[in-house]
This record gives C-alpha cells, structure tokens and sequence, in this order.
C-alpha cells in the first residue's frame, strides 16, 4: 500500500514538475536557447505572489492574475533585450547571458527578500485531501496536476492552430523564410519567451504554495524542469508532461526506500534515460 | 568584354614568410616569466601569510579558468558541472592524504588523475547531449556526486571532512608547500593547455570552432578530440579542487559542489576573453581583485559580477584581452600570420 | 507606365566579396521581367536584396516610388514584396496548408486565399494535409509560390523555380504564370531555363558577374544574343569598365 502511495503521489508531484518545465521546453523548441534563468523566473514569480498576498491582502490565487502578465511582459522584455541581440553572437552567448541572468536574479531576490524560506498560503487547502480506499491525495495537488495537463493542452492548440502559434513554428523550422511572409523574427521569438515565462510564472506561483521556496530554490527547479524536459523527449510538449510523471514517481519511490535518496534517484532515472534512450520517452511526437 | 582571361601571376609561395609569434610574443612571454619569478621569491620578502593563502585562490581561480576555457572557448563544451571535479578533488586529496597517506603534492596529482579518470565514463553519459542541454546535464552530474558524497560512509555526510595530514607541520611550512604547489600548477596547467592547443588535436578543435559544418563532417574524431578536452579539463578542476581544500583545510559538500564555482568559471573566462589562452589569466586576476575588493558588498557584488558579464557577452564578446589586444597580439601564440614579400 | 520597382545602381556585398556591382533596373506594373545569368551571375543576390534579406551598400531601392532599402524583410512583405526564394525553404513540420496560412501572416487583402490558390496549382489541393518535409521538389515548389501569392502581393519575386526539377514539373508549375499575371501581379522572375525564361517574360535582362550585359523585350532578344551574353562572349555590348 505504501508503495502504490508513493507512486500516486509521485503523480501529482510530477503534474508540478511538468508545468515547470513546459516553459522550459518552449523556448528550447522555438530558438534553441537553453534558458539557465528558468528557475529563478519560477522562484521570482512565487515572491511577487507572496509580496502581493502581504501587501495587499489579495487572495492567494487571485495573483495569478497579476504574476503572469507581469513575468510575461518581463519574459518579452529579456528576450528583445538580451537574448535576441545574443542569439546574433552564437549559440554559446544566450546560454552565458542567462547564467548571469540566474545569478543576478537569485542575489536580487535574497537581496530584497532575505535568504529565508517563505511559503504562500492557502489555508485549509494545503492539508485537504479526497480519501481513496485508503489513500489520500492531496487537493492542492490534483489541482497542480490538471492545471499543468491544461497548461500544456493549451499551448498545443495554441501552436496548432492560431495565426500565432503557425508563425511561431514556421520561425522554429527556417527563421528567414518565417521573415518573408512578414513575420518579424525577433517579436515572434519574444512573444515564445513571453508564453513560456508566462507559463514559468504560473507554476512558480504553484510551487510557492506547495513547499517552502528561498532564493536559491531557483537551482533545483531548472534542474527538475530539465530532467523532465530530456527524459520526455527534446522538442515535445506531451514528453515534458510524460517526463514530469516519471522523475516525480522516481522521486517519491526513492524516498519511500530512504527519505535521503529522493532527489537522488530522480537524478538516476534521468541518467539511466540518457544511458539507454538518449532521445527520450516521447521524442518529437508532436510539434513544438 | 569581361572574361577573366588575364590572371595576375600568383606570388609563389617561397616569398610570403609565415610567422607564428615573433618578438612582441616573446617579449610578452617575458614580462609573463618574470611576474611567476616575483611570485615565487615574493613571499620571502613581501606578503604575509594571510596574502600568500589569498593567492593560492587566484592560482586555483587561474586553473579553474584556463581549463573551462579549454573546454568552452576552444572544445565547444559550455560545462555549468565543473563543480563535481572540484569536489571530487577536494574530497578524493584528503582521503589520499588522510587515509592512504600520500604527502601531500602526490596527493593533489593524484586527486587530479583521479578527476580525469572519473570524467572518461561520465563523457560517455553527457555526450549523448549538445549544446545547452549539455550544459545542464553536467550540472545533474555534478548533484549527483555531491548527493553521492554525502551519502558514502566515511565522507562525513553534509558537515564534511578536515584535513588531518597537517597535524604537526609548522605553520610555515605549511603554507610555503600549498603556496608553491599552486604556483607550479597553475603555471603547468596554462603552458599545458596552450601545448594542446599547438597540436595537432588543438588544430582539429580550433576548425571546429571556425566552421561547424566542416566539423560535422569530421564526426568521430572531433568527439574524440571535445572527449580528451573534457577529461583534460576535469582533471584541471580536479587539481583546482584539491588545491582548495588543501588550503582551506576542510572540505564540506555544499561549498566544495557549489554551482558557485560554475559561475566564477564563466565570469573569469567571458570576462577575460572566450578562446584565448591569456584571456582566463587576465580573468582571473581581474575576477580575484574585485573579489578581495568588494567581497563586503556581499549578494551586490554578485549581481554587478552577473551584469558585467552580461555586457561583455554583448558588447564585447571577445572579452577584455579581445579588446585590449584586438585579435593581433598574442602572448602565447597560436595562429600563423603570413606575410608578404617587401617590395 | 508607371514604374512598381527600381533598382538604382545598388552594390551588394557578402562580407569582403562584392557580389553585384551598380546594377539597375526597372520593372513596370503589371509586367513581367525575367533575369537570367549563369551561376554565380548575382541573381540570386538580386532578389534577396530586392525582397529585404540583404541590404545594398550603395545604391537605392525604390518599392512604388517609395525608398525601401533600408526596411526590413518583414515590413517588405507587408507593403506587398514577396520572394519565392531559391531552395523553396518550405517549413518542413507544417503541412502544405499551413505553410500557405503562414505566407498569409501579414493579413494583406487581395485576390489570393486558401481556394484561390488550390484552383492554381490542383495538386496542392489534394496534399494539403501532407507536411513540408515529405513533399516532392514540384510540390515544395508549387507550395513555396502558393505560399508567396497568399500574401497578396503586388510584386512577386521568382528565385529559380526549375531548378532541380524535371521538364514536365516545371512546365506544370509555369502554367500556373498567366493566371497570376492576370490578376495583376507585377513578376520579377530569375532562370536559369531560357526557355522558360524567353516564355514566360515580357522582358529579359542578362547579368554576367553582377553586371547587365544585355537587356530588350522578351520577343525581340534572339536565343542565340542571350546565350552570347550568357557565356560573355561578345554580344550586344562589351564595355569593359571599372
């Protein structure tokens, strides 16, 4: 029983993984940017939302509603700022810029916010849970779960089937052809990175609710993004959910065998991927 | 008519002189032999004891550099996972020293030799990823050792190890040996890594770097060179690691794993210039000295450190040395210049 | 006539290699001019400047009457330039369909959508749902033009369109040219195919090594003066300047 447990709850750990990682997966399938200030971005996010709920007594969910456009417009801002004039300069200078993007953004943090660890509330909500015959399963995080599935249902239909979505995959297959039916290379990129930090803000508003987060905690998100991210399958957005699933399974089960080996052999399951199906579970099944 | 009938004669190439170096290169070899001369008589007459042990930081923060540089600037390999072979050095001197019993040079080698043959099976893993994903994979590598070693028993869990090999060496004499140590292989690690490059291994990478369809076309023997650079480099971290731990005399898993030091690395090598030998030199005194001199500023210190490279990546992404020497001068010589016959 | 493109003696450089020299021309509304050269001749260069994705050194480009060279690729298209470029770069993942709503991204309005286009070219219209990368070279080929006229524009420009394909394919795909011209699109079309080339044109223009060696309506140039200006052997003119 105990170990079914540990599987299902490794589930909807894994639904909170996924949707970190979508955004992660975006931008790499769109420019090929590697964007090391992803966990930072999350972690920012979960801060604003907090800053929110004290100053303004605002409703924990409800700064979804600020977060995400703001961390968007800041996304949009990074990548017409910083990373489109990087991208001129090879595929190394992105990579680079946005190491000491993470740097600054997680000594910015603990700057303003202290190296203390924060939670953001949500009442009665972080202990609630649907009995199972026998299990439990937290509320908060079946809600994690669905979000993310619809997070990613989304951004398919949007990349399939809006006059966006189409220009920003003609952009990812031959950026100069994408400019000759009129589409301008470097807003289109932005607007990519706009979504996918959107998406970054969304599930960094669900981490900051679900565990205690401090500035650093930007390290293991990208980290836990990325191993979702490459045991799904580079380039597909249905691998990061599946790849999300495994590493949060791999992860609980490890910690059922010892509480320490956790984290540990979710990094193992990664490795073991990499050994044996470097392409990962999912490659490229769908676009983006 | 415009039919190219009429070629100018070609000079023959017996009159064009194709020179490597030449005395301004010498000369800047010279001033660079007689600094390492200083260095090695000046703690005789000139630092104390705290600046001696400050400076076998720089000499680590210099190997550290050259060997990231070796593995970004001229192998294509952006590692953010260094930090596994600095723990692994740091971690694998003291059991040398401590427990097999090695002195303590021999046991900084050996936990160098160590790094390196640890990098040759994790190469066979992250080769499996290009680019940025690389990049990030070798940061996983590096949570597992550290997760790894704070698991192994007779590792000291997360508090960590200390040197014990000291125990009962003068305070002198102790510092003298980690000072010169340093000092000697951090000179090693620079004329090293500018020898590789010279051969013919150096050559091949260099062509990676200039045309990458070309490489592509070369498959097998360019993984095979990026694979010697990658062991090479991590061998470096090693010696780095070693180094640090047996000047700071303890060695625990969240200093010695930090990605921290993934962030020097790249603020050293952008900073100084990206695929020059004398560019992490000059990196490293430059990232040394604003750390001595704005280490009180704490968390703004790494913030103005992330921003400058920022700007470099962007405004100058041939680095400081690039600017300075504008791709003519160089130190330690590696490209050819041909010239013309005098008239 | 009212003239809808000039070219006013730009120089076009790659790096350090100068690949066309002072060239001009002319291209009226509603006509259709054909460039041929051999390879190498800056062809290719010429209708990358034209549409945007090169900028000229020297010289002006005036998109009717007003001076584009220095506006982006992008803006190009929107003021109604488009370029069927040389290798079709059809984006591979998209299928034929959508590589056609891409081409109508700039939202232009005019005579050319999704039906329009299908009465064009019959064989797009049955592999609409077949993606970039599986397409035969006609059918790429077909696509890249469809793809062009969605953005409705007023001049299109042809990079090459027989290249790599055969006979049959290429007069399939030509057969298509009235139609387009009757709508009242103004063509720029660069060939290698002479024949092709001397059909389909109003007028020709010869380049040899990013120069104009000869130039005349489509009817009163002979096959063998443009073959002469070709090779650069002595035709119409021989100067040699510069």
């Amino acid at each position: 029983m105990d170990w079914i447990n540990a599987v299902l709850q490794g589930f909807l750990l894994g639904g909170q993984y996924a949707l970190l990682a979508c955004g992660l997966s975006l931008i790499f399938g769109v420019m090929r940017i590697v964007n090391l200030a992803h966990g930072v971005l999350a972690v920012a996010a979960a801060y604003l939302a907090l800053w929110l709920v004290q100053q303004t007594g605002m409703p924990s969910f409800l700064t979804i509603v600020v977060v995400v456009p703001v961390l968007a417009a800041v996304g949009y801002a990074i990548q017409r700022g910083l990373f489109n004039p990087a991208l001129r300069h090879g595929e190394l200078s992105p990579l680079l810029v946005s190491f000491g993007l993470a740097v600054i953004g997680a000594n910015l943090l603990q700057e303003i916010f202290t190296a203390d660890s924060r939670k953001i509330s949500i009442g009665d909500l972080s202990t609630s849970a649907v009995d199972l015959g026998g299990l439990r399963l937290g509320v908060f995080s079946l809600i994690t779960l669905v979000v993310a599935v619809a997070v990613i249902v989304g951004l398919q239909l949007y990349l399939s089937h809006t006059r966006i979505g189409r220009a920003m995959r003609a952009t990812k297959d031959d950026p100069e052809a994408a400019t000759l039916m009129g589409i301008d290379e470097r807003h289109m990129y932005a607007l990519a990175t706009a979504i996918a930090i959107g998406t970054v803000a969304l599930a960094g508003v669900f981490l900051g609710m679900s565990t205690q987060f401090s500035p650093t905690y930007g390290d293991l998100v990208l980290i836990f993004a990325f191993e979702a991210v490459i045991i799904g399958g580079l380039g597909s957005l249905w691998g990061t959910l599946l790849g999300g699933l495994v590493l949060g399974v791999a992860q609980t089960v490890g910690a059922q065998i010892d509480p320490a080996y956790g984290v540990l052999a979710g990094h193992l399951v990664f490795l073991v991927v990499l050994l044996l199906r470097p392409q990962g579970l999912l490659p490229k099944a769908v676009v983006a | 008519m415009s039919a190219p009938t009429t070629l100018t004669p070609m000079s023959s190439a017996t009159d064009l002189k194709v020179v490597r170096g030449g005395w301004p290169s010498l000369a800047g070899g010279g001033v660079l032999a007689a600094i390492v001369v200083f260095l090695a008589a000046a703690p005789w007459f000139v630092f104390s004891p705290g600046d001696v042990t400050n400076l076998v930081t720089l000499f680590a923060l210099i190997i550290l550099g050259t060997t990231w540089n070796l593995m970004a600037g001229y192998g294509g390999l952006v590692s953010i996972g260094q930090q596994a072979f600095i723990g692994a050095g740091g971690y694998g001197v003291i059991k040398l020293a401590d427990v097999v019993g090695l002195p303590i040079p021999v046991a900084v080698l050996a936990a160098g030799v160590v790094c390196a043959l640890l990098a040759l099976p994790t190469s066979f893993l992250l080769f499996r990823l290009v680019g940025g994903y690389f990049a990030i994979g070798t940061w996983v590598v590096a949570e597992v050792f550290k997760l790894v070693t704070q698991e192994l028993p007779g590792f000291g869990g997360g508090s960590g190890l200390s040197l014990t090999a000291f125990q009962g060496v003068d305070r002198v004499t102790r510092i003298a040996t980690v000072y010169y140590l340093a000092l000697v292989l951090a000179v090693a690690v620079v004329l090293a890594t500018y020898l590789l490059m010279r051969s013919r291994v150096g050559l091949g990478l260099t062509a990676i770097r200039d045309d990458s369809v070309a490489a592509a076309s070369l498959g097998v023997a360019v993984r095979r060179s990026q694979r010697l650079v990658y062991v090479a480099a991590s061998g470096g971290a090693g010696l780095a690691g070693a180094l640090i731990a047996v000047n700071g005399l303890r060695v625990s898993p969240g200093s010695m794993f930090s990605v921290q030091y993934t962030a020097f690395m790249i603020f050293i090598v952008v900073i100084g210039g990206l695929g020059t030998i004398e560019g992490p030199i000059l990196g490293a005194v430059i990232f040394f000295a604003l750390q001595q001199l704005l280490d009180a500023y704490g968390t703004w210190y790494l913030i103005a450190l992330g921003a400058i490279a920022i700007a470099v990546v962007l405004l100058a992404p041939r680095g400081l040395w690039g600017l300075a020497a504008r791709g003519r001068y160089e130190i330690f010589p590696l490209g050819h210049r041909v010239h013309p016959p005098r008239q | 006539m009212n003239a809808l493109l000039e070219v006013d003696a730009i120089d076009v450089a790659y790096a350090d290699f100068r690949a066309l020299h002072g060239i001009s021309l002319t291209v009226a509304e509603g006509e259709t001019l054909a460039v041929i050269g051999a390879n190498g001749a800056g062809k290719s260069t010429l209708l990358k400047t034209v549409a945007g994705l090169l900028r000229p050194v020297a010289g002006q480009i005036r998109f009717d009457g007003h001076d584009v060279s220095r506006t982006p690729a992008h803006q190009r298209v929107r003021q109604g330039i488009a370029l069927t470029p040389e290798g079709r770069r059809i984006f591979g993942s998209l299928t034929v369909e959508e590589n056609l709503k891409v081409g109508a991204h700039g939202r232009r309005q005019g005579p050319w959508n999704l039906a329009t286009v299908y009465d064009a070219f019959p064989l797009l219209a049955e592999k609409r749902s077949r993606r970039g990368a599986h397409l035969s070279g006609g059918e790429q080929q077909a696509t890249a033009i469809g793809r062009a006229l969605m953005s409705n524009p007023r001049l299109l420009l042809l990079d090459e369109v027989s290249l790599g394909l055969a006979p049959v394919v290429i007069a399939d795909i030509y057969k298509a040219l009235p139609t387009i011209t009757a709508k009242g699109t103004t063509v720029l079309v660069v060939e290698q195919d002479l024949t092709q080339a001397l059909t389909v044109a109003d007028r020709v223009q010869c380049l040899l090594e990013g120069r104009t060696v000869l130039e005349g309506a489509a009817a009163d140039v002979t096959r063998k003066q443009v073959q002469a200006a070709y090779f650069g052997v002595d035709a119409t003119e021989g100067q040699e300047d510069e």
